[in-house]
């Protein structure tokens, strides 16, 4: 297959290069013939592919569930059948439920996604696909409209299967459909033309304009318009400015970030350097989770080969402008999800905050101006200028502007990614998107915008996703993950893994969130705990004082901690007390636990009907509590039991009774 | 590369490159001994007491010796909500060693990571740099059972 490198090779300059696909400089004057930059960007973009193309979703969710086997498989499986292919590995696509999806695209048929394939599938694939050009029903998810619907009429439109439905891939266009890795794949789709046009036609007032009039707000948390933002950085002169993408995604539920790193580098990329344009900063840095290695390296090589093609470093597409770009790894602390704690880190020091005012816009690293934004923001910045404001603002509501991806997770049947236009209901992303609850149980609450976000029932699943509609009953935005809960999900255990969660990830800077927050878990760690193991009054006493002081504690820890993480630390304790009180009161007066989650208020018997004595739950049991002959009916030792519940996990004829 | 190469690759004094300097060492030799610690506050030229708050502030940072298998459990909260903690506790009790610590032959370590960005396949193991998800009580036995065999 040739390569844009190829044409480069024929030393045509960058600059004019991309100018030249992006339709706005005569391609004869470059020496290419018209003719041949479509038929570049049409193999390319494999409409017209001579070889069957093969592409493997190789995101972090692919590999899990066994892609690499996968990909081996056809690599050695196209060497016997003796076909020439081209096999690429793509990022994910969003539907992670359904992984390994593998699309086939065969010359003359349409591209077809085969879900959950295995190596075993692989031969059936090959012969039935790409020898006999049919498609092998059982395993098809869809079809892509890019050939003759008549062809294959058995299988359904993949824009029509209901994951996709409702969804509109703006800043997920090229998941799964581009191989990460390589530029040309991108520049094919329209990529880096957006940046050429702003480096050619626009002033950066004019995007900072655009930007705001976009409606383009942040998509980390607080929502604050972006444009504005680097309008503040603009107006502070300075002889050095810096420009940082926080790709720092602790948010335990979220991985949209992640996915879009792995799945279309470039776009982040080039969002970033329209961005640096707009505010002058010369040099920028992703700081990125080192727990996303594969999203480090596809970074890595992203910057590599935009540097190569003129797109980063010194005078970018002859403009004079210059910027570039370094990866900082970060070391696992949530906290420097927060602006200046995510300066400090990178300054290489403790990742604590910093009083704002001064806010980082003004002075931020090293003291200089520097704006930070996050992964799926910058993803957003090149379609506002090859679409225009006007088009991107006419997505969403009236408050908040384009779409939103959601990381759908917990008790759903689809799980994976999706992205919808700002409006869209709860009950639509969870239940057309998400298939509805798993193993034909009811939905009982939703929590949005993770540790800093807020559970949510029933009532509000017909509520428009947007910054304000949520802030207002009391989630938030955060940076979107949803985690769908069923009955088994016990709200005062959430609000209490939240706690353990915040006390752990709290940077200890200010009073409040170090003590107040280690306050609030001792007092959920009171109410779920069993009465067994409270040795006098002063203990039951405690748990009541406690729940009478969790609410204005959760209040003060809201109203004076230092930063974000702090000031929303309270949340989840807030809404679920708020919204599920009659499981706290189930907790401490009953002292139940509805759903059966929190094991220290349960009490482990057998079932004398149902145990045939394997003495599976005796060997499992840690503490040595259960006795009983093989064969006969076990016992469990009420004062040994420590309720670990693994007898309950182990046993395979459902004889633990746990009540 | 040796960790005298990391001391080359990083100029004196610059202490930005603190944690990445870490990373690297912690990369060649598993975990950040006391000699190093030291060592990089001096090419850094800072006080020690400033790398070691660094080191123990992070996540990622360690200052024992790892095991030969690293098991990172994720606890994320797609993961506690599909079990996660019983995974953990499983692990705990089958291996004999709280998260965090090493077991004493140095075969395994147990891990927590608040989480690892794979939330559609919670819950979600990492054994040296392999994704294991959708895992069930019964599931993690075998696993474990696949592991110590190999031994």
């Amino acid at each position: 297959m040739n390569t844009f490198k190829d044409i480069l090779s024929k030393k045509v300059p960058t600059a004019k290069f991309v100018e030249v696909i992006a339709g706005r400089y005569d391609a004869s004057k470059a020496g290419i013939s018209p003719e041949s930059i479509l038929e570049m960007r049409s193999i390319i973009s494999m409409d017209k592919a001579e070889k069957p193309v093969i592409l493997v979703g190789m995101g972090t969710c692919g590999l899990a569930n066994g892609a690499q086997a996968v990909y081996d498989m056809f690599v050695q499986e196209l060497k016997k059948y003796e076909i020439d292919a081209v096999i690429s590995k793509v990022g994910c696509v969003g539907y992670c439920a359904e992984e390994v999806i593998v699309d086939v695209k065969v010359p003359g048929f349409p591209r077809i996604s085969y879900k959950r394939v295995t190596p075993a599938n692989v031969d059936t694939i090959i012969e039935r696909t790409i020898v006999n050009k049919e498609p092998v029903i059982q395993k098809a998810l869809g079809k892509y409209e890019d050939a003759d619907p008549s062809i294959w009429p058995e299988i359904p439109i993949l824009k029509d299967i209901p994951f996709y439905k409702l969804q509109k891939k703006i800043v997920l266009e090229n998941c799964g459909v581009i191989d990460p890795e390589n530029i040309d794949q991108y520049l094919a789709r329209g990529g880096y033309q957006a940046l050429s046009a702003v480096l050619s036609e626009k002033s950066p007032m004019d995007v900072i304009e655009d930007t705001k009039k976009a409606g383009l707000r942040g998509r980390g948390g607080g929502g604050f318009l972006s444009g504005k933002k680097w309008e503040f950085a603009y107006n502070v002169a300075s002889d050095q400015k810096y420009l940082i993408c926080n790709a720092d995604e602790g948010d335990p539920g979220a991985f949209m970030d992640r996915a879009v790193l792995e799945g279309d580098p470039h776009r982040v990329v080039e969002g970033m350097i329209i961005a640096a344009y707009a505010i002058g900063a010369s040099k920028g840095y992703v700081y990125c989770r080192a727990e996303y290695p594969l999203a480090i390296k596809r970074l890595e090589k992203t910057i590599a080969d935009a540097m190569e093609y003129g797109l980063l470093g010194k005078n970018i597409l002859n403009s004079g402008f210059t910027f570039e770009l370094k990866i900082k790894k970060g070391a696992g602390a949530f906290v420097c999800g927060e602006e200046t704690a995510l300066i400090n880190s990178i300054e290489g020091r403790r990742g604590t905050p910093r009083p704002r005012p001064p806010f980082p816009a003004v002075s931020g690293l090293f003291g200089k101006p520097t704006i930070i934004n996050n992964v799926e923001t910058f993803a957003n910045v090149p379609v506002i200028f090859s679409k225009g404001a006007d088009w991107y603002s006419s997505i969403g509501t009236n408050s908040s502007k384009g779409t939103k991806i959601f990381a759908l997770s917990g008790r759903v049947v689809n799980t994976g990614l999706v992205e919808v236009p700002m409006g869209t209901t709860i009950r639509q992303v969870i239940f057309d998107c998400g298939g509805g609850i798993a193993d034909g149980k009811n939905f009982k609450a939703v929590q949005i915008g993770g540790p800093s976000g807020g559970a949510l029932p029933e009532q509000f699943l017909d509520t428009e996703i947007d910054y304000e509609n949520l802030k207002a009953i009391g989630a938030m935005m955060g940076s979107g993950g949803l985690v769908v809960m069923d009955q088994s999900t016990c709200m005062v255990d959430l609000a209490k893994y939240f706690m353990q969660f915040i006390t752990s990830e709290s940077c200890g800077k200010c009073i409040p969130c170090r003590e107040g927050t280690k306050r609030l878990l001792e007092i959920l760690e009171r109410i779920t705990k069993s009465y067994r193991e409270e040795e006098t009054e002063i203990d039951s006493l405690m748990r009541f004082q406690g729940m009478l002081y969790l609410e204005r504690l959760a209040d003060v820890i809201k109203d004076t901690s230092l930063c974000g993480l702090g000031q929303t630390a309270s949340n989840p304790v807030i809404s679920t007390l708020r919204y599920f009180r009659d499981e706290y009161e189930a907790h401490l007066y009953d002292r139940t636990c509805p759903s059966k989650a929190c094991r220290q208020m349960l009490t482990y018997t057998v079932d004398k009907e149902k145990c045939i004595g394997c003495t599976l739950c005796a060997t499992r049991c840690p503490v040595n509590a259960i006795s009983g002959e093989r064969k006969g009916v076990h016992f469990i030792d009420q004062d040994a039991c420590t309720h670990c519940g693994q007898c309950e996990l182990n046993c395979r004829f459902d004889a633990i009774i746990a009540e | 590369m040796q960790s005298e190469e990391i001391y080359k690759k990083y100029p004196k004094n610059e202490a930005p490159n603190m944690i990445a300097m870490l990373q690297d060492i912690q990369g060649i030799l598993g975990y950040l001994p006391e000699d190093e610690i030291i060592r990089v506050a001096r090419h850094l030229g800072v006080p020690t007491s400033r790398v070691y708050g660094v080191a123990t502030f992070y996540n990622q940072f360690r200052l024992t010796p790892l095991g030969k298998h690293v098991i990172r459990v994720c606890r994320g909260t797609a993961c506690h909500v599909k079990g996660s903690l019983d995974i953990l506790q499983i692990l705990e009790t089958e291996l004999g060693i709280s998260a965090g610590e090493t077991t004493k032959d140095l075969q395994f370590t147990i891990e927590t990571v608040a989480c690892i960005g794979a939330c559609s396949i919670a819950p979600v193991i990492v054994i040296d740099d392999k994704y294991y998800g959708g895992l069930t009580s019964k599931s993690i036995y075998k696993l474990i059972k696949e592991f110590t065999k190999k031994d």
